[in-house]
Parts: C-alpha cells; structure tokens; sequence
C-alpha cells in the first residue's frame, strides 16, 4: 500500500508538471497579447510596453516558466493581470462553493444512477427498464443550460419554492445539484446497470439465490459490491470535473464557482488565473482518482492480492 | 484672457441636479438598492480598473479634480474648488475644497493628488490609463522610468495644485475628471499591499463596507461626502456571477433593481412590447460607433475608390434591425451625441450599383476575394454575416472568420494582417466627450503602429497635423472654433474612407419600477450608471 502511495505521489508530480508546461506553452502560443489586452484601447505603445515589462511577458518562454514553477514550488500561483490580487485568494474564495456544488451534485448523480441503474437491471427487457434507459438517455444528451433554465424557471421563478440565484444555504443548492444530478445519473444508471447485469449473471450469484438468501439480500450484500467498482473509478474522474468548474450550471445559478473564475479568466487572457485553475483541476483529478484507488481493495479484495 | 471660474458648494449642488430638478422630479433620500452583474468586479483600482462596469463603481468611489453634471457632457469642477488656465494654456491652477476627507478620516491635501496622478503614470501600477497625462511636464522620465516623481505637478501649499504642461492640451480638463485621475490616499495603497483594488479607500459617495469574491460588493453612502444630499441611496449590493436571463426574472420579481447587463436580445422585443415592460428599460444614446476598417496597407483597400465602394454597399439599416432596433445607422465617425458631430452630413448612401460603379472604375469589375474579421460572442459574427451579404452584392468575396476578441485585437494591430475588421463587441465608446478622443488611438498616425488600434493603418499627415493644432487650442474661448476644426476633420477623414462607420449602437439597463430619475443617469455618457444621481422612489 505504501508503495502504491509513493509511486502515484511521484507520478502526480510528473503530471502536474506536464500539466503545468503544456497549459504554459499553450497560452504563450495564442495570438492574444496579455499587456494589449490589459491596457485597454486609450493605450500608447508605451504603456503596452511598460506593463509586458512589468508582467515580465518581455523575458524569453523558458525564463518565464521557470520562474512560474520556481513560485509554484513554494505555493504561490502568482497575481491576476487584470484584478492584481493573488491567484491563490481567488481559488481559495471560490473553492468552498465549487466543493460544495462538486458533494451535492455526485450525491445526487450517484443516488439517482444507482438506484435506476439497479432497478433496469433486475428488471431487464422489461417496460420498467426500457424507461430507465429511454430516461437516462435524454439526461446523457439534454443540453445543460436548457435543464437548468427549466428548473430554475419552474421551481424558482413560478413555483418559488427555491431561490432563482445565488449561495449559502441548502435552498440555494438544490437546483445547481440537481441539475447536475440528473444528468449525470445517466451515465450512472447505464454504467449501473451493465456492470448489475454482468454480475447478476455469475455463478456466485446464482449460488447466493440457491442458498435461500432473500432478493433484497442478494442484490446488495453480494451483486452490489462486485458491480461498484466502475462507479467509484466515475467518481474520481468527476471529482475532477467539477473541481475543473461547471462553467454552464455556475452561469445560469449565479453559483461563485472555480468555473466562473476560469470563464472570466480566459476572456481576459488572464494567464495567471488560468494557469492556476487548470493546475487545481488537474489536482484535483489526480487526488480523485488516487481515493478511487485506495477505496477500490476495500471493496474489492481480489484487487489487494495485486 | 484669464479664465477664471469659481464655484461654491452649494451653487456646485444646485448646477449639478438641475437637469434632475428640470425633469420635475425631487430624488428622495435613502433606500437600498441591488445591482446585477454577469461577471465579477475585476478591480476597484482607479488607476487600473477600465471596463464599463467598474468605470461606474470607481466614479463614486473616488472623487476628482473636475466632475461632469449627471447626465451630461458639462464639465464642473469637483474636488476642486476653483481653477485658472494660463493665457498661454501651458498652466493650470487648481484650489482645493478646504476640509473635505478620506473616508479613512484624513484631509485631502494637494500632495495627494500629486501622488495620485503619479502613481497613475508610474509604469510599477501597470495602468492603461498612462497616457492621458502625456501632457504633463516630467510624464517622458516618469513613464520612462528615469524618475518616480512628476517635475511638472508643483503644490505650493496644502490646498493648491499647479500643473505645468509641454504642450497645450485642450482635453486637459477632461483627463483631470477621468477615473485615472481618482485622488487616492497613499498610506491606503501602501497597507493594501498591491491589492488597492479590492480595498479601495477614496472620498467619493460611496464606501466600500464588504466584498464577497466571485458574490457581491457592498457599498454604503458616505455621510461626510461633500456635496450636500449625494448619494439618494443609503446601500448599493452589486450581485455578481447574475446570469442576465436571471437577473431579468428577478428584476420581474423585485428582487432586483437594476440588471446592469440589460436585456438579452431574445428577450428584448417581448420585454419592451409588455406594458410593464416597457417603464423597466432604459435605452440611452452613448459615445459610441461600429465601424468596419478597411486596411490601408492591404490591397485593393490602397485604393481610396475600394473603401468608398465598400462604405456605399453596406446595408445599415438590416444591421440595425438584428440588434432589434437597439443601434441606429451611422453615416460619420463621431456619435450623435459628441460635440462636433456633423448634422448637415450625409456621408455616403447605400447605393449598390453606384457602389460596383465605383469598384469596376478602380479595376475590379468581378470584385475580389478578401477576410473579413470579428469577435466570435453573439450578436457579432450575425452581424459580420450580414456584412458579407452585401459584400457580396457588390462582388466581394469576404470570408468571415470570427476569433475571441483577444486575436482580433492582435491581427488588427499587426500589419498587412487583417484586411477588415467588423468593430462589434470592440467598437470605441470615449472615453471622455471630447472629439479628439475618436481621433488620436484610432485614426491617428500614431496609433498605426504594431499592437496600436488604428485597424485601417490610416495616417494622413495633413490631418494629423491639424488634429495637433485643434488640440492646442485650449483657451475655452476658442472652444467653438476647436469644435468646428474637429468637425471638419472627422468628415475629411470620411473622404478617404479608412471606415465604414456601420452604427450608434445604444445601451441598455432594466431597471425596477422604484427606481426614480430620468434615463440618462442610468446611462449616464460619462458614467453608465451614476450612482450619485439615482434614487428610489418615496
């Protein structure tokens, strides 16, 4: 287990900095100048000047990743361009919103998914199933912005029973969830009901029925277990979505996400900013998958032996 | 001649409101108001912040040498008392209001605004506003980095400033009512640390009391600010992160007073056909033109009689139908609304056979092949679309390639790059109501330079010389003749078509029915929203 640890700690590492040096290269290589766009249209040529000196855009690519990285070693992710404030601030001022949008919204994808997922399963070719799926596939393919404006036009603005926009209580966070909820228990419910299905269909289970053990019994002590582990494998990756921010749902809830910040960030070519959303997501990504990782030998045993 | 011009508080109050007064409505005291906005505050900064949406914040929250009346062009004097210009316009003269404060508590001396103006030029604040003070004596070795100190602000004594310019600048009293010329108190900048612009301390109306990332802004009314009465409204919360579709829903609802982004085009027509609707939007006429550029570098647009054939084959009328009626059709540089702007001419019809006319004259009978560039963010590339039609009813065969407004700047301001550019989403808005502003950046032959805004590369050196003179006049008595110098100029310009000048596109704000006063202090010309003005209703 340890050794796992050390392994993937060092492989994050190498990520991060792949991350880190492609994002770099790649927003160096846009057309857009940071310095113009910052001094606005009134602007001489030589306050442009003046401010890509300022923002050290002057020095060479690899002088200026270097010293990116020298700061990001010792945790600073450096000052926005156009706000001036720490990068960090920011991330950190948004990160409770994007931490909770991120819990509420895999709670509700994986309560809904599984639990469809299961049902289809156990009753599979039959009209319940054929429902589940019909569902599930609208959800996989529904438009975000159109769920969410729908929710927030019937449940906020007409029947008022949450508030249109905003953050801080449970009443603000249950339209976002829920939009991200329901359409991502799509995938849950399809990834839910194939991996039941296989399993439903293995020995071990048939040997569970013949042992007398009751239904319920059987499909949450013994099919459950053995069909979860993709779920777990999802969850990590969505972990690092949603920490990457959910730019649509963010938008249409006025909710003070990570994806708000990269959206504005990226119209202003605010390098810095960017920079450091990509690295959290991409840590976030890593740590996500990392749980999913530890988590999976305890469900599963068979993985410990490996 | 000797201008000298002398105001007292209270002749200052009854200036500024009377267009309030005139409208026969009497803005009352106090309420609490909530403000929508898309995107969050970037900074409140006065010397960085330059986006139309913390232009208004900053306003209230700094206080400058001069001020313009609310809802209008009409400049007055504001932190100053009183000012005189030299005979020679080299010299201005500024008193200070005796005894108006910090919100901090300290009194505002005159080294506070030497030290403001300088940290607005010195290079460290990486400001883009730099270059409005160009004027000042000393601004070559201050920007240049050869000094920190401006040789050309003197203050005698704590209520006098002295300003020493190297050339006469007739906008000289416009650049000192610009956010960039806000007084700051320097021990404030210094305790922020390099984030002055989200702990802002200034000596305007409003007072910052809290500010949420990526949630809200609280600004409160400052008891001491020195005009009498102003502001009307005790708070000010600036929802940010409202989708505008949102903020309109909770504008219906009362939870929203002013949605600053306005209307969602989709929306408009139905908003505005409602009767209730209808007293929501305020639709007003800014400082502003969308042009197309024509590239001067960039052949066929060398050839003067292209670019006029291009200005007669545009459909102006179609444009302004997809933005809803919200834009009227343009026919010269300047906007309506800016003194100098031509009524008498007509510029150059929409005339498509005189216009292949023209093209088949200069060698193209078959028209050419040419790009046409735009931002990619609605309703501009519809737009560059329409732009394409009628290029193409005169034979040109434009591709449309819309990019992120970022690489549009950068192709426009390289050269022999974009050999059209549709303005949309870019379109210059003055900064201050001076002519000479739609000159200089954009047309002048300064501003045809690498990462510059002069799109077309145009640079007639006749005008540009009489561009300099119109500047130098700086006596106010000879404010009429600089005006009709300008007019001129800009119509010349229209001769050798280096734009198409498509249209006035309008701002608009939705705001709550309690919200009192007339349209144009919630699109003010010099401040969108003035949040001195506004008021809600008793």
């Amino acid at each position: 287990m340890a050794m796992l640890l050390a392994k993937r700690l060092v492989q994050s590492c190498l990520i991060l900095l792949g991350v880190a040096a492609i994002t770099f290269i790649l927003l160096y290589a846009l057309p857009a100048d940071p310095a113009r766009m910052l001094a606005g249209r009134s602007a001489t040529a030589q306050t442009v000047e003046n401010i890509r000196r300022e923002l050290g855009l002057d020095q060479p690519l690899l002088t200026q990743f270097l010293h990116y990285l020298g700061n990001l070693v010792q945790g600073d992710l450096g000052r926005s361009y156009a706000q001036k404030t720490e990068v960090a601030t920011l991330i950190m001022a948004r990160l409770p919103a994007t931490l909770t949008l991120m819990a509420a919204g895999i709670f509700v994808e994986v309560l809904f998914g599984l639990t469809f997922g299961i049902v289809a399963a156990l009753n599979r070719g039959g009209a319940i199933d054929r429902i589940v799926m019909a569902s599930a596939f609208v959800g996989v393919s529904a438009p975000q912005f159109v769920v969410a404006l729908l929710l927030l036009y019937v449940f906020a603005a007409t029947l008022g029973w949450f508030p249109m926009s905003g953050y801080g209580t449970l009443a603000h966070v249950v339209l976002p969830a829920m939009t991200l909820g329901i359409l991502g228990a799509g995938w849950y419910a399809r990834m839910a009901r194939s991996a039941m299905i296989d399993v439903l269909n293995q020995d071990f289970i048939r040997t569970a029925r013949a042992k007398g053990l009751s239904g319920r019994r059987v499909v949450l002590r013994h099919a459950l277990p053995n069909a979860i582990l993709p779920i777990v494998a999802m969850i990590g990756i969505d972990i690092g979505q949603f920490m990457g921010g959910v730019v649509v749902v963010e938008a249409v809830y006025g909710w003070p996400g990570i994806g708000q910040l990269a959206w504005q960030a990226i119209q202003q070519v605010d390098i810095p900013i960017i920079m450091g959303v990509t690295l959290t997501s991409a840590f976030a990504i890593i740590v996500g998958n990392l749980v999913a990782d530890l988590i999976a030998p305890m469900i599963d045993p068979r993985i410990r032996s490996h | 001649m000797f201008n000298r011009w002398i105001l007292t508080t209270t002749t200052a109050a009854v200036l500024a409101f009377s267009p309030l007064l005139a409208h026969a409505e009497t803005p009352a005291q106090g309420g609490e108001i909530v403000v929508t906005y898309k995107d969050d505050i970037t900074t409140l900064d006065p010397h960085i912040g330059y986006d139309w949406v913390n232009w208004s914040m900053i306003k209230s929250l700094f206080s400058r040498l001069m001020d313009y009346e609310p809802g209008t062009a009409n400049l007055v004097p504001s932190l100053a008392e009183s000012f005189e210009v030299a005979p020679d316009g080299l010299t201005y003269t500024f008193k200070l209001r005796k005894g108006v404060k910090f919100t901090n508590g300290r009194e505002i001396v005159a080294g506070d605004v030497k030290y403001s103006i300088e940290r607005a030029i010195n290079p460290k604040t990486q400001g883009p506003g730099a270059g409005f003070f160009g004027a000042i004596k000393g601004f070559d070795d201050l920007t240049g980095g050869k000094s920190e100190l401006l040789s050309g602000i003197e203050t005698p004594d704590d209520q006098t400033v002295v300003f020493h310019l190297s050339r006469p600048d007739a906008t000289f009293l416009h650049v000192m009512a610009i956010n960039f010329a806000s007084v700051v108190p320097k021990e404030a900048v210094e305790a922020a640390a390099g984030d002055f612009g989200k702990k802002p301390v200034g000596s305007g109306s409003l007072v910052l009391k809290d500010w949420t990332i990526g949630q809200k802004l609280v600004f409160e009314r400052n008891p001491d600010y020195f005009v009498k009465d102003v502001p009307h409204v005790d708070k000010v919360t600036i929802e940010v992160g409202q989708e505008p579709l949102v903020a309109l829903l909770r504008l219906q609802k009362g939870e929203v007073d002013i949605a600053g982004d306005g209307i969602p085009p989709a929306k408009f027509l139905e908003i505005k056909n409602s009767p209730e609707g209808a007293a929501m939007i305020v639709d007003g006429e800014q400082l502003h033109t969308g042009y197309i550029t024509l590239n001067t570098k960039v052949k066929p647009f060398d050839d003067v009689k292209v670019r006029q054939a291009v200005n007669m084959a545009i459909n102006k009328e179609r444009i302004t139908r997809l933005l809803n009626g919200r834009a009227t059709a343009a026919n010269q540089i300047l906007p309506p609304l800016m003194p100098g702007y031509d009524k008498t001419f007509t510029g150059y019809a929409y005339d498509v056979e005189k216009a292949k006319a023209l093209l088949a004259e200069a060698g193209h009978p078959d028209g050419f092949e040419t790009v046409l560039y735009s931002t990619n963010t609605d309703p501009q590339p519809r737009i560059a679309q329409a732009i394409q039609q009628d290029l193409a009813a005169i034979g040109i065969k434009a591709e449309v390639r819309a990019l992120a407004q970022g690489n549009v700047i950068a192709a426009g301001g390289t050269e022999g790059e974009a050999p059209m550019i549709w303005s949309g989403g870019m379109g210059w808005i003055a900064d201050f109501p001076d002519p000479s502003n739609f000159y200089g950046p954009i047309l002048g032959c300064s501003g045809a330079v690498a990462g510059g805004w002069n799109w077309p590369w145009y640079c007639n050196e006749a005008i540009d010389k009489r561009a300099g003179e119109a500047d130098a006049m700086s006596d106010p008595a000879k404010a009429a003749e600089r005006q009709a110098a300008w007019s001129k100029i800009f119509t010349d310009v229209m001769a050798d078509a280096p734009w198409v000048p498509v249209i006035n596109e309008r701002r608009v704000v939705a705001k709550s029915l309690r919200m009192g006063g007339p349209d144009n202090i919630y699109i003010d010309p010099t401040r969108v929203i003035n949040y001195d003005a506004i008021f809600v209703k008793p």
